[in-house]
């Protein structure tokens, strides 16, 4: 098992830094390129709404990210001190409405849970963890 | 990222390159929008350079898309990688633009 941590500003300027981060994790793990995109895109949403809605706005605070390559996983956690949040009551994008009625909103946690094999949250002394989980394929 | 924008037989074709993301989409957005502002209302936007977009990227398009389509103008999409088309597909939205594989192709269809 390989770890590898890494604790930035919760910044949008530093997604580029954390998906390079998790590109090389990725492939630790043996992912193919496909996958590493996919945790690409799950990672940067997830930032994007550490952000915008747990800390609802740039440097209020930092994100920490943990990657544990296993033989045949890569399993990412994503730790900030935000208010609690909880995934499953945003609501899912109404994929297919006309668009003028389109809203894009919620379209980051849609791709996080399409794109990740698992997908967990849990909050602990102050902290909100995000677990990510991306199988190797074949 | 970095965006570049010409006129082609009197469509704008908006060409982007790198990374579109939290940090770069807003850029892109203003980009389309002063395109918009000033009257420009066909628009291509090359994705053929784009190596990465997220929802943020999509926000933009959908958005100058609505303002383009409210005075009969389009943006039109070309070019995407197949990383790129994933994400558009996902959400839904290669049955709201018009994609094409390239820019002679999306600028002749206006």
């Amino acid at each position: 098992m390989s770890e590898s941590r890494l604790i930035v500003p919760a910044r949008y300027d530093r997604i580029k830094q954390i998906c390079s981060f998790v590109v090389d994790a990725a492939n630790v793990a043996g992912l193919d390129e496909s996958s590493t995109f996919q945790c690409q895109i799950a990672v940067d949403e997830a930032c994007t709404n550490i952000i915008e809605h747990g800390y609802e706005g740039e440097d209020k605070g930092r994100i920490e990210v943990i990657c544990n390559a296993l033989p045949t996983v890569l399993k990412i956690e994503l730790l900030d001190q935000a208010p609690p949040f909880d995934l499953d009551k945003v609501p899912e994008p109404e994929l297919g409405a006309p668009l003028e009625d389109m809203k894009i909103g919620g379209l980051g946690i849609y791709f996080m849970k399409k794109m990740m094999d698992d997908v967990s949250f849990s909050r602990e002394n102050g902290t909100n963890k995000l677990s990510l989980l991306k199988r190797r394929a074949g | 990222m970095d965006i570049s924008t010409q006129e082609v037989k009197r469509v704008s074709v908006m060409t982007v390159k790198g990374r579109v993301d939290s940090s770069t989409a807003p850029d892109l957005e203003n980009a389309l929008k002063q395109l918009v502002e000033g009257d420009k209302t066909q628009i291509v936007l090359d994705l053929k350079d784009v190596e990465y977009m997220s929802s943020a990227g999509l926000r933009a398009m959908v958005s100058t898309l609505k303002s383009v389509k409210r005075i009969n103008g389009d943006l039109r999409l070309c070019a995407p990688s197949p990383r790129v088309h994933e994400v558009l597909r996902l959400a839904g939205l290669t049955s709201i633009f018009n994609i094409y594989p390239g820019q002679d192709e999306a600028v002749n269809s206006f």
